[in-house]
This record gives structure tokens, sequence and C-alpha cells, in this order.
């Protein structure tokens, strides 16, 4: 890859650094504090942002509005939850035709959110990705809520009041119960989504998919189709976030309905609003931004969304390029 | 190793093309002429897979027949497109732009650069931000890129100051010494018919008129009755 098209403006990438520093430097001054609670919220920060890395790729890059990513980001979840759920049982998902019981092991069950999510994703992808605009976000909304229905009509996992993951999934190094291991996990999740996602957006692949976004007919006529390439990053997309979400889910040692629901679609999607569309980091600082008000001023009064209704428009209005549009000048393509 | 008999296409209901035969030998430069309105760039984008080719007896490239794929087959197939227009991609760099679409071997950014050399000072600027003979410059190196079997251009030198005009005319003089196939469509007979090696006229959505370039700039007449304006 000749280094030209690699190149991100050294600003923007001093930026980048000082953000994963902060979230780096957080729990460890929490940590020497001896303020746990604080530790859990950075990994917060640091699950919330790998969440809207794969909505990034997705919205920013290809240009496809979901609205239906909490599918991926429950789906995910749903994962790590049912597995410890007969894990702690001792009973089978399914015994014909083949016995599947449930695990504890974090290293089985990712790749496993990753198979199911890509087949999930794939499928909605295949028919929503015939859509454009208006239809692609009311498709994917819907596709979502089938399956945030569906999840509430299963009583053996909790219907409606979701299911308890008694003992966090396990790591066969490292105690995957003590935070700081916890957060470690989280934030190597997080820098390998943001380099994968650097490369991919990089790689011929990925400029194809950005020309995808701008004119699907231009790029057909240099013998590129589109519609491979966008259902790709769709699903490449939806396995990050669904990663996310399986982290989630043993984060907060409950998985319900909740994480499925078009609220956190939308949370998502601000996530990568107000960071800013299309910028590697920007979900970084969507997310920690987001958590930030949420715990600040969410201390203070039940009605914090408010302020963050009013920065999300302030956002929308006079910084489009988000926060790290703010913070480290415009894209070098805008 | 282009073959068009009779092909009729459509805008809706509205018929633009009644019957309109071509053939690009290979290796050879064909020019598409006709006044404005008279179905070049429909002809083009019926030849790309970009509207279908409803009538005809006959549209073949490579001895296969193009009738009814998708654009992307087509260019898969090697019908490299240089659109009326330019049409960059606007946010991506020049290198990105010509990134984007690289296959096969031959016309690599090395190449491409020099013959557009002023593509290589602008490498990461943003397509936006090129002027419009630039512009023009980087989609016909987006083309190239694909390493195409034929290469169309539509317009390529429209709209330019003629000092620009030139530096194309001569990037298109060296493209086709190397053996590249073309179809172009352009209205500056001066500088196209010394290069091509055969020319067809359009009228109405017909071909009226085929013959060597010699001919055409011979005969004023001809020229008159289907160019002149």
């Amino acid at each position: 890859m000749p280094a030209f098209l690699a190149s991100v403006s050294s600003r923007e990438g001093m930026v980048n650094a000082v953000l994963a520093g902060l979230l780096l430097a957080a729990p460890l001054i929490a940590f020497t504090l001896d303020e746990p609670f604080y530790i859990s919220l950075a990994t917060r920060v640091a699950i919330l942002a790998l969440a809207g890395v794969g909505l990034n790729l997705a919205l920013g890059y290809g240009g496809m509005v979901s609205f239906g990513h909490a599918a991926f980001f429950g789906l995910g979840g749903y994962v790590a939850g049912i597995a410890a759920f007969h894990a702690f049982d001792g009973s089978d998902f399914i015994v014909w035709p083949l016995t599947l019981g449930g695990t504890d092991q974090l290293l089985i069950i990712w790749p496993l959110t990753v198979l199911v999510v890509a087949v999930v994703a794939f499928a909605i992808g295949v028919i929503s990705l015939r859509t454009s605009g208006v239809y692609f976000i009311m498709i994917t909304l819907a596709f979502a809520q089938m399956i945030y229905y569906l999840a509430i009509s299963i009583p053996t996992y909790g219907g409606e009041d979701g299911l308890a993951i008694y003992l966090r999934n396990q790591l066969p190094l490292g105690d995957s119960n003590d935070p700081l291991t916890f957060f470690f996990v989280c934030y190597g999740m997080l820098l390998l989504a943001l380099f994968v996602s650097s490369r991919l957006v990089a790689s011929p692949f990925g400029v194809a998919l950005q020309c995808a976004r701008m004119n699907e007919v231009r790029l057909a006529t240099m013998g590129i189709a589109p519609f491979p390439v966008k259902l790709t990053a769709f699903v490449i997309s939806g396995v990050i976030t669904g990663i996310a979400g399986a982290l989630f889910a043993d984060l907060n040692g409950f998985v319900g309905p909740s994480m499925l629901s078009w609220h956190r679609s939308g949370e998502i999607m601000i996530f990568v609003i107000l960071g800013g569309v299309g910028r590697l980091f920007g979900p970084l600082a969507g997310a920690a931004l987001f958590i930030l008000l949420e715990s600040l001023i969410g201390g203070m009064t039940d009605r914090w969304q408010l302020f963050l209704g009013a920065i999300l428009l302030g956002v929308v209005l006079f910084a489009r390029g988000g926060l790290i549009g703010l913070l480290a000048g415009r894209a070098r393509h805008d | 190793m282009l073959e068009a008999r009779g092909i009729e296409s459509f805008y809706g209901p509205s018929q633009a093309l009644f019957g309109v035969d071509l053939t690009v030998a290979e290796g050879a430069m064909v020019a598409l002429l006709g006044r404005n309105g008279m179905g070049k760039t429909t002809t083009i984008r019926t030849i790309c897979g970009l509207m279908p080719a409803r009538g005809g007896s006959l549209l073949s490239f490579l001895g296969k027949d193009i009738r009814g794929l998708p654009a992307f087959r087509v260019a898969q197939l090697g019908v490299g497109l240089v659109p009326e227009g330019r049409r960059c991609f606007p946010n991506l760099t020049v290198g990105e732009n010509l990134l984007a679409t690289a296959r096969g071997a031959g016309w690599d950014m090395k190449a491409v650069a020099a013959l557009f050399p002023k593509l290589e000072e602008r490498r990461d600027q943003s397509a936006r931000t090129l002027s419009g003979g630039e512009q023009q410059m980087l989609a016909i190196g987006r083309a190239l890129m694909t390493n195409p079997r034929l290469l169309i251009l539509d317009e390529a030198t429209e709209g330019l100051a003629p000092v620009v005009r030139q530096e194309i005319w001569a990037a298109i003089a060296a493209v086709r010494q190397r053996g590249q196939s073309i179809l172009i469509v352009d209205k500056n007979l001066k500088d196209l018919l010394p290069l091509a090696d055969a020319c067809v006229i359009l009228e109405k959505g017909h071909t009226v008129w085929q013959g060597r370039p010699d001919d055409l700039a011979a005969d004023a007449a001809l020229q008159d009755r289907y160019l002149g304006v």
C-alpha cells in the first residue's frame, strides 16, 4: 500500500492518539485511586465505541444508514448470554441433530458471535441493500424489531426480563472478573477493530465502498459491481457491532431485549454522528462524550438527554465533522 | 472487437436510437460523430449497459453478446468508459480515484503518472479541488487503470481551454500509439480526424455514414450536411 493513500493528516493522527491515550489512562488512574466504578465506565466507553466503529464502516464509509445495528449488538449479547446460561445450567442448547451445550469460554463465544452475526447480517443485508435511502433505514429497523420481538417471545431465555449471566465468561489466561483485565480485553478489541477499519478503508475494497456511496453507476462502469462490495461491508460492520454486544453482555452480567431495541440503534448512530461520520476515531469520541454526559449530567438530572439533544443538534448544524472535525479540522476528503 | 447492428434503445417510451451500426476493430480508433441530440452518448450508454438495447440484431464485444448485461459485467469484459462531463469521485483523492478501479496489468499508477504528470503532483488532493482539465485527465486515467480492451471517450475535450485541450489530445495520441482500441466522441474534427482510423456519423438515432476520415475531411458538403451547425 503506497503511503500516500494511508496518510492521515498529522493533526487528526494526534487527536486520535490522545483519545486512545485518555481512554487507556482513565481506568489506570481509577485503579490507583481504587475506584472500580470508573474502570467499568471506561470499559463501557470502549465497548460502545467498538459498536460505533462497526456502524461507522457501514454508515460513514459506505453511506448505508442502518437503523438496525442494535440487532447485531443484541445478538452478540444473546450469544454470550445463552452460552453462559446453558453452561451454568448444564443443559443443552440443542440436542438434535447434534448435541450442543453451553460454554463459558470467551474464546469460543467470540467466534460463535462472529458466525451468528455474520449469517444474520448477510441475510438482512441481502434484502435491505436492494433498497436505499429512507427505505433502507426503515427495512433495517424492521428487521431489528423482528429480532427484538423474537427475543421477547422466547421464555426460555428470559423473554421480556432478559437473561442474567451469573458468572462472567472466562478467558484462558487472566481473570475476566478482574475489572482492569476485562477493560484491557475490551480496549484491545477496540484497537483491533480500529486497525482493521483503517486498513479496510485504505484498501481498494474500501475505496470502492466509498465510491459506491458517492455514485454506484460510476463504479459499475468501471467494472465493479456495487452490491457485493456494500454487502461485504455491511456484514463486517454488523460483526464488529456484534462483538461489542457480546462484550457488553459480559460487562453487565446481563442481556435483555433492551440491547436489541431501536433506542440502542439510535444510540450507536449518535456515537457515530457526535464523533464524526466517516472519521476513524469518531465513534470513540462520540461514545466517550455520550457516557460522560450520561454520568455527569445524568447524576444531576434525569433529563440529561435534553442536553444530549442540544449538543447533537449543535453538531449536526454547526460541526458536520463531529467532535473529531472540531478537534482535527475537516477530513482530507471533504 | 465491438460490433453493433441496428441497435435501438429507448428513454422510457421515447425511442432514441433507431438503428445504429458501428464496428470497432482491434487496435483501431473510431470516431463517433453527429450533431447534438443525434444519439452519440445514448449509443455509448447502450454499449456500456447503462440502458438496455431493445432492438437490433447484434451488439457484441469480443464475440460475446453484451445485450442485457449489467454495466459492471460489460466493464469487466474490458470496456472502459470516460463519461461525458468527467465525473470523478469528488471526495476521494486523486490516488484513491485511480486505485479504486485498478485491475489487470499494463496501465498502473506509474504509467498513468507518466502520461499525466499533473496527476502525480496532485495525488493527495481531493478530486473536487482539481481544475476541469485535471479532472478530465483523472477520468481518463481512471478508465485506463481498468486496463480496458476498448476505451470509450465521450466528449473528452469539451469545455476545456485550448492549451489543456492540446494536452488531452497529446495523451489520447500517446494512448493510441500503444495500440489501444478507442471509440471516441468529439466535436473537434481538426484534432480528431488525423488520429481516427474510421468515422461513423449518426443522425436522429441512425447511422447515416461510415467511412475513412480522409474522405470526411475532404468532403465539405458531407460535413455540412451532417455536422455543420
